[in-house]
């Protein structure tokens, strides 16, 4: 391959709020520039999953590279580096960033500035990446350019006068996109002859080449044969293959040099060994110190997962193993529970991170899942001065042993027009904040600064604040470390039975009520049996609420349908068949969704 | 010559009940005379092969059966009896909805050799039998009814229904007792359910009562209960005999049709809508016969046999699947035994008491 000046290099991301069309100006940008053509294009060729379409969000970073031939009439090699769109990933995002030079930042022209669009932008900044403001979705009735560029000004403190104004759908102007970016996107620095740094983004694994890492080269250079060392996990490798991205494939090359990104495989059995964030460097001539950002992620929420079909245990090990080959956040280990059987408890990096993964379980590999309450990781001080990591609240110790608790915390930004700030403010307050700050961006917005209990936003604070704001509420938060917090755990027990799979660990203030709803909650999800069932919740051996589930008076199919036996048998078919879908706990049968009951507590309707 | 039962559905109505989702509704008089036709022509297309039965019952069913001019009756049975051979003494019934019969038509009834009549009551409550949208009243009823007596119809039956909306548990018992003093020969006693589709799924749906609307609450569980109960106390005070869940008959009086459906005794189906048995095979008019499998079939004879008070036979069992009940069945009827919904009477399994309650459930742990 020719020797690539760097000069004619971009390393870019597209950074955006959800939905102001991020994926869909990566598309254009690709079929704009001859990548491939409209009738190739799968609509939103970087979200590749099934799932990621579905849900119009990006889960895994996609990286492409395309050939730009610029007015001024050279060739320019575009890298663009499309990163997760969720908080739950924003350590792979920041990776992501780290790869880029600059960024272009993706403004909807009716909704303006929002919370993701300033966390991200904040993230941006801090990786020293030159940020490009686009307005998007000018063709809607409700654009209004003007202001939104007046507010990014405002609010963000980016020049954004001379901002494309564009629409991705329609491609309106995308092309003024193209130029800005060899305009305002530096190209990057480095020296191909120093010793090799590499930072790790992202990787897959393939069943034939092993894991493949997406990496970009910061200094030196890498091609087949180089002996590399991982230089957090100290994994080495002989490089079989470097190469660049495709649209949807990998393209050999000779070298991978300073101010590139591209892939290298090199028979990597397993993506624990190629950490993002993680530096290459070359074995033989190693650089002096790795470059900075690399952290071990730690799942953050942990739920217990089960096979309805106890027979499938199996099964869903091997497809757990599976996604963990491409998924190194992913975390399981086996545990049993009296009420569900043989599972798995597991960890995940945030509530979103959870849906996908029991999605992709139940969808790519077919399993019917019994899923418990998450929780967070709780640390638990015991008066033996031993700390605990809680993840699984039947595990926590005797009252007597605990000396203290504390419980993970989170800053959390929230943006919201004026008229909601009381209901959102009440909503935090429910919620165990703490009111740090606010500010007006504009006169009818603000920004709420909160620190929330995670375990509070976990469940359905999304939800809530979307339902308390009609929609108009945007959120984004960080990880601020632990606070003590007085926590107990809550025991539910049907029929005088513990049902292990139900506890949960919960703030003592909230106990009472959430015992209550959970309570009430259960007695809708449980059929009648033969017998009166009491539910209880309990906290150690006091009992906080109860309900009753009736003893089934009857159930008599009194008609006889004049002789219609099928459909009568239909009817007991149903019956039989819904009895299939329950647990048995002691005599008690409970409906699998019921374990996922706690996750629907809604407060206010 | 093998046991058969004829079913003729006749989908026709003056006005739908509000709890109706049996298949009826309105229609002029073209419609009913060329339903009529079409209906003794799938009679006779039988032909052949209906040589190898004899019919033991007929039943002629609705709808309101009885909106029938005469003459179309009799062109019914002339085809069922140009086509089958049906014994004598076969039981032969037709509903019939009070105040839609005139004597010249039970005559006819007669002659077509009708013994049996089947008499829509409901309730003995003018005001209950409004809010179940009934197009008649008690009073209609009795003149009917001893219209019949006084021709001679020495074989009816009354139907009532229990947990109707507003109804207390003192109603029903008066109309049990209003109905048990006319003295008919059998009772169907069967509790209100709210069927999709109905009226009253509208107004009660799935819920319980509605406030703010026209139509009164149901009776809780618990009510009802009492009322089935009663039932069972007040009838047998005035000689009658539980003999299935909802049936009460007077000794020797037991409706033969239906016991045939409990008994798997094969049975056609004529008309929209109607069901049929025959070879191992069952069928609804129109649609795919679908065949049965043994265990089908061993399903069938449980839940269809517990509904009889006597229960299912166990050697029964047996000389029909050449397998003993005991051992297709061994759990389930130690786990119903032990939670007392079942009980053993010599050769027979039956439901206790509390079985009834629950029979759904009970009959549902049958399926294989």
């Amino acid at each position: 391959m020719a020797e690539i000046n760097q000069s004619k290099i971009r390393n870019f991301c597209i950074i955006a709020h959800i939905d102001h069309g991020k994926s869909t100006l990566a598309d254009r940008i690709i079929e704009m520039t001859g990548l491939l053509t409209s009738r190739e294009m799968q609509s939103q060729v970087l979200d590749n999953m099934e799932l990621e379409r579905e849900r119009g969000i990006t889960i895994k970073a996609q990286t492409v590279r395309i050939v730009y031939k610029a007015k001024d009439g050279e060739e320019y090699i575009f890298n663009l580096i499309d990163t997760p769109g969720h908080v739950d990933f924003n350590y792979e995002v920041s990776r992501s960033l780290a790869a880029c030079d600059g960024a272009i930042l993706v403004v909807d022209a009716a909704q303006g500035v929002e919370a993701q669009t300033l966390a991200n932008v904040y993230l941006a900044l801090d990786h020293d990446l030159d940020v490009m403001p686009v307005i998007n979705k000018v063709d809607l009735p409700s654009a209004e350019p003007d202001r939104v560029i007046e507010e990014i000004e405002d609010v963000i403190g980016l020049e954004a006068q001379d901002a494309p104004r564009i629409s991705a759908k329609t491609g309106l102007n995308v092309e003024e996109v193209l130029e800005q970016i060899i305009e305002k996107i530096p190209a990057p620095t480095g020296d191909a002859k120093a010793p090799l740094q590499a930072l790790i983004f992202d990787s897959v694994y393939d069943s034939y080449k092993g894991v493949i890492v997406f990496c970009r080269i910061k200094e030196g250079s890498i091609r087949k044969g180089t002996q590399i060392l991982m230089m957090a996990t100290g994994a080495k490798a002989e490089v079989v293959e470097v190469g660049y991205f495709g649209a949807g494939q990998f393209i050999p090359c000779e070298e991978l040099s300073a101010g590139m990104v591209g892939y290298i495989t090199a028979s990597i059995k397993n993506v624990k060994d190629t950490r993002v964030g993680d530096t290459i460097t070359n074995a033989q001539a190693p650089c002096k110190e790795p470059l900075p950002g690399y952290k071990k992620v730690n799942p953050m929420v942990y739920c217990g997962m089960y096979p309805a079909d106890g027979a499938k245990y199996p099964d869903l090990r091997d497809a757990l193993e599976k996604l963990q080959l491409n998924d190194a956040s992913l975390q399981f280990e086996p545990e049993t529970s009296v009420a569900l059987g043989f599972g798995y408890r597991c960890g995940f990096l945030g509530l979103l991170h959870l849906e996908i993964i029991q999605e992709r379980l139940e969808r790519e590999y077919n399993l019917d899942l019994v899923t418990t309450a998450p929780g967070v990781v709780y640390k638990v001080y015991k008066t033996n001065g031993e700390i605990l990591e809680l993840t699984n609240p039947s595990n926590l110790p005797d009252p007597s042993e605990i000396e203290y608790m504390e419980e993970p915390i989170v800053k959390a930004e929230i943006m919201v027009t004026s008229e909601y700030i009381g209901a959102i403010m009440d909503l935090c307050q429910e919620r165990r904040g703490i009111y740090e700050g606010m500010e007006y961006m504009e006169e009818t917005r603000a920004v709420l600064r909160y620190r929330l209990p995670l375990n509070e936003i976990i469940y359905d604070f999304f939800d809530a604040l979307k339902s308390r704001s009609r929609g108009y509420a945007s959120f984004d938060y960080e990880l601020d470390g632990y606070m003590q917090s007085e926590l107990v755990k809550l025991d539910i027990l049907i029929n005088k039975e513990e049902v292990d799979a139900l506890s949960f660990i919960v703030h003592a203030e909230t106990a009472y009520e959430r015992g209550r709803r959970m309570c009430e909650k259960l007695k809708e999800e449980i059929p009648r049996h033969l017998f009166e069932i009491p539910i209880q919740a309990a906290i150690g051996s006091k009992i906080i609420a109860r309900e009753t589930v009736r003893a089934m008076r009857k159930d008599v199919l009194a008609k006889c349908y004049g002789g219609d036996i099928t459909r009568k048998k239909k009817l007991l078919e149903k019956q039989k068949e819904g009895k299939k879908r329950m647990r048995q706990v002691g005599n008690v049968e409970i409906p699998q969704k019921a374990f996922m009951s706690v996750l629907k507590l809604d407060d206010k309707k | 010559m093998k046991p058969l039962e004829i079913y003729v559905h006749i989908p026709f109505c003056v006005k739908k009940c509000n709890y109706c989702d049996f298949l009826s509704a309105p229609a002029s008089k073209e419609e009913r005379q060329e339903y009529v036709k079409s209906l003794c022509k799938q009679i006779r297309s039988c032909g052949e092969a209906a040589r190898a039965y004899r019919i033991v019952s007929i039943f002629i069913g609705g709808g309101t059966p009885s909106l029938l001019e005469g003459e179309q009756m009799t062109e019914i049975f002339r085809a069922i009896r140009d086509t089958f051979f049906v014994e004598e003494h076969a039981e032969i019934t037709v509903e019939m909805n009070p105040g839609t019969v005139s004597e010249e038509k039970l005559k006819v009834y007669q002659t077509a050799g009708i013994n049996r009549l089947s008499i829509g009551l409901q309730s003995a409550d003018n005001g209950e039998l409004q809010v179940l949208g009934r197009i008649h009243t008690f009073e209609d009823f009795l003149e009917t009814y001893w219209m019949a007596r006084g021709m001679g119809f020495g074989n009816i039956n009354v139907d009532l229904i229990s947990a109707v909306p507003g109804q207390s548990q003192e109603s029903f018992a008066k109309t049990l007792r209003k109905t048990a003093e006319l003295s008919p020969e059998h009772i169907s006693a069967y509790s209100l359910i709210i069927e999709e589709g109905t009226p009253f799924y509208k107004i009660y749906g799935e819920r319980p009562y509605v406030p703010d609307c026209e139509y009164p609450p149901l009776p809780d569980e618990d009510c009802e209960r009492q009322m089935y109960y009663d039932t069972k106390r007040i009838l047998t005070e005035y000689g009658y005999r539980r003999y299935e869940i909802s049936n009460y008959a007077k000794p020797g009086y037991e409706c033969r049709h239906n016991l045939g459906y409990w008994n798997r005794t094969e049975y056609l189906g004529f008309g929209d809508g109607a069901a049929s048995f025959m070879d191992h095979k069952r069928w609804v008019a129109g649609e795919t016969p679908n065949l049965l499998t043994i265990e089908d079939e061993m399903e069938e004879y449980m839940f269809l046999g517990l509904r009889k008070t006597e229960g299912v036979s166990i050697p029964g069992f047996e000389k029909q699947f050449g397998k003993a009940m005991e051992t297709v069945y061994k759990k389930v009827l130690a786990d119903m035994e032990s939670k007392q919904l079942l009980e053993r009477q010599e050769d027979f399994i039956r439901l206790t008491e509390r079985g009834i309650d629950v029979s759904n459930y009970v009959m549902s742990e049958f399926l294989l």
